[in-house]
């Protein structure tokens, strides 16, 4: 039973694990980047914009909300659409950035919010986070140090004096860069409802050889299951559904990573979770050599009054297949539980128990049973009834 | 078993206790190896969690490198790095990591339209950046690695092409294409020693991939910044913190497997071993019967558990050395390190389960009877 429990906990988590860790693995950021379909070529030098923001195409704010009406709007972690812009700051070209911090969306009947707090978890904040509909932006940490600036401070934007909220550290580009709502960023490019690229976090399957192929060229069957497997691939295919004139691309070095990362330690659980099988079946069968061993008494006792081999080995599988059910329905819930308890310190999350598990679990509680009892029941089977009744071993 | 008891004083005492011990062994096969594969089996379990808890850890480290640069060296103020930047950088590293330069410059294709070059070692771009699908490595001198959005625009064909830079015009041929998903796609890359002859400008990043635990990366970090006073270094946070989140709950949730299968593997040899002590009652109470005294009998039980501990222990380390390695091959495709360090351990942990399942029963008989025994209740 202990075995079974252990067994249990064990396969919820290896199976469970790989969603939380994918979960864990969006902390590096977006793994999908939206652009317009008709663009001009980027400009961009350590992550300084030089194109002029009149150039090019931009994505329409509107259609943001329709990624949650996607297929796989669930693995949808968020997004964050971007809006670079050229400002003079103190008699020097600086790039503003325009995005969502954490905004209110709506879509249908759903109300949710995203931004770069969810999909940027590495930017750090000194000070306040600025709200989506304020006039107030956040100033990057060499930029503030430049222009010795500091939080709470004014600062004088195309312009107009903003309030900083506070300083963003980031470690990348965005350093030496404003940041502020995406409303500002268009209202200074004049060009109301305009996005140039689109940052989106999902949580995907690593890609097979299924994932890679072109949709163009599958079949309908084929393509139905591309469709609704939440590889990158079919997620960013949706993602140019959703969005007019759109053009959705996977960033390798986020996306496939994950891939490799992910594998590696899903197999790593599976493998452990092997090993906790064999150390249950183990378990199970050192038990079982000891009950049948005792009694010894009453097998002899059969033997004598003429039941056969066969007879007395069924008796026994047949006391363990029930004895491996009750203890599997047991063990189920007390590996659960178990299951839950890791869940929760580990990930601060529930670890689900899919119900389809129970039956799995119940025919490898007996499968395992039969397995380690096996060698028991035979030795019983071929006890001498002599010595058994002379209660002799 | 009889046997055993009747030859008693047909010997010294130390002689007839290990003959006590073989026979034990010998007489009962099938039960001693019972108790000894059950605690082979646990003894290799926890080895080879053990094992592999103090080697996950570098494992999954060398593939956290395959996201790339975790530092980077720019110029203040975008300027380029000086001339000995590079030789710097590798001397500070001393072999831990893998740096690669990177210089850039707008440039203007034939039809006058704008694009970003960027000059690298492509040796080193390749093994630190794995992510970049690449259709063709350049090789030779005025080969260009083209991005998927701009060769749209200057090589519709994969044609060569020509690009100007302040009145200097460069011939490439494009020897491939190179999608990312990111910024490169709309850029165009040449190796280093063309883009100084066309340009003259040098590079002004280095991308690092410094290896090894947190501590050690900023200690790389903080050594870079003594060496390179004239430039930016810093960390690529994104990278860096991801790979500590990840590798925290990895860690985390493998103790926590490896307790529950160490604690049930541990349960499963306490009660195959105390089966086998109560199973022998019968010899206990005729040692008892014959005049042994109490102490006699405990050492004696002690001492085969702890034979047998000791036993299954190493049996048992070698092959979870074997499993942990296995699993290292199949699933991080390079071994695991085998660990002599957790022999000790293994041993020590063997030994107090075993002796723990030998005194319990011991405890248990200590008050019964030996007549009762000897009936047969």
């Amino acid at each position: 039973m202990l075995g079974v429990g252990v067994a249990t906990a064990m396969i919820a988590v290896a199976t469970d694990v790989g969603d939380k860790m994918s979960r864990e693995l969006r902390t590096y950021g977006a793994n999908l980047l939206v652009t317009p379909q008709e663009d001009s070529l980027d400009l961009q030098i350590g992550g300084v914009d030089l194109k002029p923001p009149s150039d090019g195409a931009y994505l329409n704010e509107a259609d943001l909300p329709k990624i949650r009406g996607t297929f796989w709007h669930h693995n949808i972690v968020g997004f964050a659409p971007m809006l670079p812009v050229n400002v003079d700051v103190n008699g020097k070209k600086v790039t503003l950035l325009g995005t969502y911090f954490s905004k209110k969306l709506t879509f249908g009947k759903e109300d949710f919010a995203t931004g770069v707090r969810i999909t940027h978890p590495w930017w750090k904040v000194q000070g306040e986070w600025p709200g989506d509909e304020s006039g107030e932006v956040l100033v990057g940490e060499s930029l503030a140090k430049k222009i010795a600036l500091r939080a709470g401070e004014r600062l004088e934007i195309g312009g107009q004096a903003r309030r900083i909220s506070g300083i963003l550290s980031t470690g990348s580009a965005e350093d030496g860069e404003i940041v502020a709502p995406l409303g500002l960023a268009q209202q200074i490019l004049g060009k109301p409802g305009a996005v140039r690229r689109l940052y989106v976090s999902a949580l995907t399957k690593p890609e097979d050889a299924l994932a890679r192929r072109d949709p163009k060229t599958m079949n309908s069957e084929l393509f139905d299951r591309w469709y609704c497997s939440p590889y990158v691939q079919s997620i960013a295919y949706q993602l140019q559904e959703a969005i007019p004139h759109s053009h959705a691309e996977q960033i390798r070095q986020v996306a496939q990573t994950e891939g490799t990362v992910l594998s590696r330690i899903q197999g790593l659980m599976l493998l452990i979770t092997l090993a906790a099988l064999l150390a249950s079946a183990l378990a199970v069968s050192a038990a079982m050599a000891t009950a049948i061993f005792e009694r010894r008494g009453e097998v002899g006792l059969m033997k004598a009054l003429g039941a056969g081999n066969t007879a007395i080995a069924a008796l026994f599988f047949v006391e363990a297949a029930l004895l491996a059910l009750i203890g599997g329905l047991i063990g189920f819930g007390a590996g659960a539980v178990l299951a839950r308890q890791i869940g929760r310190s580990i990930f601060d999350s529930q670890i689900t128990i899919d119900p389809v598990l129970l039956p799995v679990i119940l025919t490898l509680a007996v499968v395992v049973t039969f397995a380690g009892s096996a060698l028991a029941i035979r030795r019983a089977v071929k006890f001498d009834p002599v010595y058994a009744l002379r209660s002799e071993a | 078993m009889n046997s055993v008891a009747e030859r008693r004083g047909s010997g010294k005492q130390t002689s007839m206790f290990l003959r006590m011990l073989m026979r034990a062994a010998v007489l009962r096969r099938g039960r001693a190896a019972s108790a000894l594969l059950a605690m082979i089996v646990a003894a290799a379990a926890a080895t080879a969690m053990l094992n592999l808890y103090v080697d996950v850890q570098a494992k999954l480290r060398r593939e956290f490198r395959n996201y790339g640069a975790n530092v980077v060296v720019v110029g203040k103020e975008g300027a380029a790095l000086p001339a000995d930047a590079r030789n710097k950088v590798e001397s500070a590293l001393g072999g831990k990591g893998l740096s690669v330069p990177f210089a850039y410059v707008v440039a203007r294709t034939a039809d006058g339209q704008s694009v970003v070059v960027g000059g690298t070692d492509f040796d080193k771009v390749r093994k630190l950046d794995s992510w970049w699908s690449v259709s063709g490595w350049p090789a030779g001198p005025q080969d260009a690695l083209v991005g998927t959005r701009a060769a749209a625009v200057v090589s519709a064909q994969g044609k060569p092409f020509d690009l100007s830079f302040q009145g200097r015009t460069i011939h490439l041929n494009a020897a491939g294409t190179l999608g990312t998903g990111a910024a490169e796609d709309s850029r165009i890359y040449i190796s280093l020693p063309d883009f100084e002859s066309w340009t003259g400008i040098r590079p002004s990043t280095i991308e690092i991939a410094a290896s090894g635990s947190t501590d050690e990366v900023n200690a790389a970090i903080a050594k870079l910044a003594v060496v390179l006073p004239e430039a930016e270094v810093r960390p690529v946070r994104q990278i860096m913190e991801g790979e500590a989140r990840v590798l925290g709950k990895t860690k985390a949730t493998l103790l926590a497997s490896a307790s529950l299968i160490i604690l049930t593997a541990a349960l499963c040899v306490l009660s195959t071993l105390m089966g086998r002590v109560l199973d022998r009652r019968r010899d206990f109470a005729i040692m008892k019967a014959l005049g042994a005294s109490e102490r006699l009998i405990s050492s004696f039980f002690a001492a085969e558990a702890s034979v047998l501990g000791a036993m299954g222990a190493v049996v048992g380390f070698v092959i979870g050395i074997g499993a942990a390695a296995w699993i290292g091959r199949v699933n991080f495709h390079a071994p695991v390190v085998p660990r002599l360090n957790i022999l000790p351990w293994v041993v020590l942990g063997s030994i107090a389960v075993a002796l723990i399942s030998a005194v319990l029963p011991m405890s248990l008989l200590r008050r019964v009877q030996p007549a009762v025994i000897l009936r047969g209740e």
